[in-house]
């Protein structure tokens, strides 16, 4: 396991004061709260800073801590405690947040038989929650995918180990941001004999270069060419679900958007999609190109500024 | 290693209990939330009462901001606004600035 340097984490001096540590642990959770956060690694550094606080919070796991950095770890990043580095200071697990998995070096460490009290007079385990991030294309299609959680276990000796699960979820076509899959049975297990908790996926969106969903809708910018936007006319239009055409009408303005109905994430109603149309000049390089846009420029008198004034 | 059993599906609806068992909260909390108007239930009486759609998924970020920052439900709620206003206007930056 590697090495946590949780004053590092929170920005705080090693001989920071309590006060100072919370102060610095608040202002980093609203950093980085990951529904407040979009960064992709804001939910690990979240997690991180919640990591640091669990320790650094409590005097004695602090003092415990403080202990091991005083011998540095060596090698690259393989950490190794020394032997009864915690014989003089008691703690307890307590606090847990959800069931979730903190770095093995907490987990190893600092992670007591926490749970059972919990769990008394609970019949069925805990839920857990976990997100997922899918492709535009996977709400298109559909698809089984297959994800791999860390969760602490409490085994049957009352210490809590890492167990990595592989689980394989279906995908249903038409699934929308923010919705969630149940997994029933999936969750933590009952520690009194009872049924075992849920595991709920939220879904969420990775960006993609050229769709944006917005819901079931689906948006996205359609370059086409001057003569297409003034002619109209039937262009070849991409979509996660294959090529569709579609029909420019005369006249076309950049900026214009057009509706595919129906065209969305599937479901009822179905979601459409938006096409919004961006015209685009071929880059003047030939000497016929040159004189072919001379001869517009004389043949069709446009002021665009007109509505300038002045 | 354990596989998944095929007993799973897209969360719908959800009653006041369903929610509450989802958000790891108490009904008191989710009244309150319907309260100052985060979440819109479906239904005449709690006993009624169905969450669908946007505010299954409401009702959790409220319930983590609560939880990890400490923010009351009329923050919450405001917090909330402000995150579906930022989100709106993110979606429409991004047709100008392509990622």
């Amino acid at each position: 396991m590697e090495f946590q340097d949780y004053y590092k984490t929170l920005g705080v001096k090693s001989d920071a004061d309590a006060d100072a540590i919370k102060r610095a642990y608040r202002k980093a959770a609203r950093k980085y709260h990951p529904d407040v956060n979009k960064d992709t690694d804001a939910e690990a550094k979240f997690k991180n800073v919640n990591e640091a606080y669990e320790v650094l919070k409590d005097p004695e796991k602090r003092a415990a801590y403080d202990q091991l950095g005083k011998e540095p770890p060596t090698g690259n990043g393989r950490y190794q405690p020394p032997p009864n580095w915690d014989n003089n200071f008691q703690f307890s697990g307590g606090d847990p947040r959800d069931q979730e998995a903190f770095s093995d070096f907490f987990e190893t460490l600092f992670r007591r038989g926490q749970g059972q009290e919990q769990h008394m007079h609970a019949s069925r385990g805990s839920d857990s929650h976990a997100r997922v991030q899918l492709n535009v294309e996977d709400a298109f299609n559909g698809k089984k995918h297959k994800l791999s959680l860390r969760m602490p276990v409490v085994g049957s000796d009352g210490n809590v180990s890492m167990q990595e699960r592989q689980i394989s979820v279906t995908i249903p076509k038409g699934i929308i941001e923010g919705q969630h899959i149940r997994l029933a049975g999936q969750g933590a297990p009952s520690l009194g004999g009872g049924s075992a908790g849920d595991l709920f996926l939220e879904i969420s969106f990775a960006l993609h270069p050229i769709y944006r969903l917005d819901g079931k809708d689906l948006h996205l910018d359609l370059p086409i060419t001057p003569w297409e936007a003034a002619l109209g006319g039937h262009v070849v239009m991409p979509t996660p679900d294959g090529k569709v055409d579609l029909r420019i009408p005369e006249n076309a303005r950049s900026g214009q958007k057009l509706r595919l109905k129906g065209k969305g994430l599937p479901g009822t109603p179905a979601g459409n999609i938006y096409a919004t149309l961006k015209i685009v000049n071929p880059k003047v390089s030939t000497n016929e190109a040159r004189a072919f846009f001379e001869k517009m420029a004389k043949d069709m008198p446009f002021d665009p500024r007109a509505h300038l004034g002045g | 290693m354990k596989k998944a059993a095929a007993d799973h599906g897209v969360v719908d609806t959800l009653s006041l209990q369903d929610l509450c068992r989802f958000c790891q909260a108490d009904e008191t909390w989710i009244i309150e939330l319907v309260e100052y108007g985060v979440i819109e239930p479906q239904g005449t009486t709690t006993s009624k009462w169905h969450f669908a759609g946007i505010n299954i998924v409401r009702a959790k970020k409220a319930r983590r901001l609560n939880r990890d920052l400490g923010i009351n439900t009329a923050g919450v709620a405001m917090v909330i606004d402000l995150l579906e206003e930022r989100e709106g206007i993110l979606r429409r930056l991004a047709r100008h600035e392509p990622i």
